[in-house]
């Protein structure tokens, strides 16, 4: 059983607090998404309503493109593990601006909180995963900075990690189970690219 | 040997590419766009990132152009299929998106395998709303995948070169 006594809203709060034009966030869908909004929905934010395991691999082209902003990827453990390739792939970059944490609950939230596969083994019929440790993962397929978050101490030293530490930065943060309120930004996926182009690069 | 015999066309490719300010160039190894993966490579205005699967290719191209650089994924039909579901990422975002596909399955190939992704390819990315050029004359790559990268890049669609097993070779691994 997941022994987690981190909350995460006021811990996405904090790794977004003071975001000025130099962050561009992008967010798994789900509950990264109702996060990272919940924070303040701002133009630079890039935040998914769809496209399961698409994050990392945006935050990469994006990261190689704009090599002078700090991108930075929140998700999920779902979204995660849906796209563990997508590590590898970052760590043939090596881009030293990108941070990715995955909030990890232990559940996929969005189609009613079944286990991942980071729940533990053993864990009763409907509710063992694996026990995958997806920082283990992360530091295997080459992103050397990898570290897992549970206590409240490490979160300061987290948020500074995330937003300034020589990337590529790999954080798992090991999160509770909680009911949240569903803060949404805009919906419409074009919509969401020309607002973020237009505060970045001036133009759509 | 006729003319047309001792076209180029990766060279060409590669040349369109750089025209159209192509900065990422993502792909899973491949023998028919080898020798273009190795002028990209090579190049420095362009880099080049390996996949595991060729599903990573969209979200990096929409992640690319968010940050105002254009890219292009170079696959073979084998893998269009791992691509269909974030296929989808090009309609809802609608940013320009660029692929061009080496074709198995297609003529006279001797591997069975290849054959269901291969006559797949067309209709799933027709389904996906993603507009098809096809090219089997290697007089014709050159201006085909420029049309292609203006229909993306100019109009803002998602586009895919169909570069056909007749124009790349058949692969028989010895086979008569």
């Amino acid at each position: 059983m997941s022994k987690a006594t981190l909350q995460r809203r006021p811990l996405v709060k904090k790794i977004l607090d003071g975001a000025d034009d130099d962050l561009l966030v992008i967010a798994g869908l789900g509950s990264a998404n109702w996060d990272i909004t919940a924070a303040g929905d701002r133009p630079l934010n890039m935040p998914l309503w769809g496209a399961m395991g698409a994050p990392v691999a945006m935050g990469l082209g994006l990261a190689m493109a704009q090599p002078k902003k700090r991108v930075l990827v929140i998700t999920g453990d779902g979204d995660m593990l849906m796209s563990l390739g997508a590590l590898a792939t970052v760590a043939t970059q090596q881009p030293e601006n990108l941070a990715i944490v995955v909030l990890d609950n232990e559940k996929f939230g969005e189609t009613g909180n079944q286990a991942t596969h980071t729940s533990p083994r053993n864990n009763g019929p409907t509710d063992s995963g694996a026990g995958t440790d997806l920082a283990m993962i992360a530091r295997g397929c080459g992103i050397a900075d990898s570290a897992t978050v549970r206590e409240a101490g490490e979160v300061a030293q987290l948020v500074k990690d995330a937003r300034t530490k020589k990337g590529p930065v790999f954080r798992l943060v090991k999160v509770m189970v909680e009911k949240l309120e569903f803060v949404m930004p805009p919906q419409d996926g074009a919509h969401l690219k020309d607002r973020f182009r237009q505060a970045l690069l001036g133009h759509a | 040997m006729n003319a047309v015999a001792t076209i180029d066309w990766h060279d060409q490719i590669f040349d369109i590419l750089q025209d159209h300010d192509i900065k990422q160039v993502y792909h899973v190894p491949d023998a028919g766009h080898g020798k273009l993966i190795e002028a990209c490579q090579k190049s420095n205005s362009i880099r080049t990132v390996p996949l595991t699967t060729e599903e990573e290719g969209i979200p990096l191209a929409a992640g690319a152009w968010l940050g105002g650089q254009r890219s292009v994924l170079l696959m073979q039909s084998s893998g269009v299929g791992n691509t269909i579901n974030l296929m989808g990422l090009t309609k809802t975002l609608r940013f320009p998106f660029l692929t061009l596909i080496t074709m198995r399955g297609d003529y006279g190939e001797f591997n069975s395998w290849q054959y269901p992704m291969g006559q797949g390819t067309p209709k799933v990315l027709e389904a996906m709303g993603v507009l098809l050029y096809s090219v089997d004359n290697a007089a014709e790559v050159k201006a085909t995948v420029d049309a292609a990268a203006r229909s993306a890049f100019n109009g803002g669609q998602a586009v895919a070169v169909l570069l056909r097993q007749k124009l790349i070779g058949i692969k028989n691994f010895g086979k008569k």
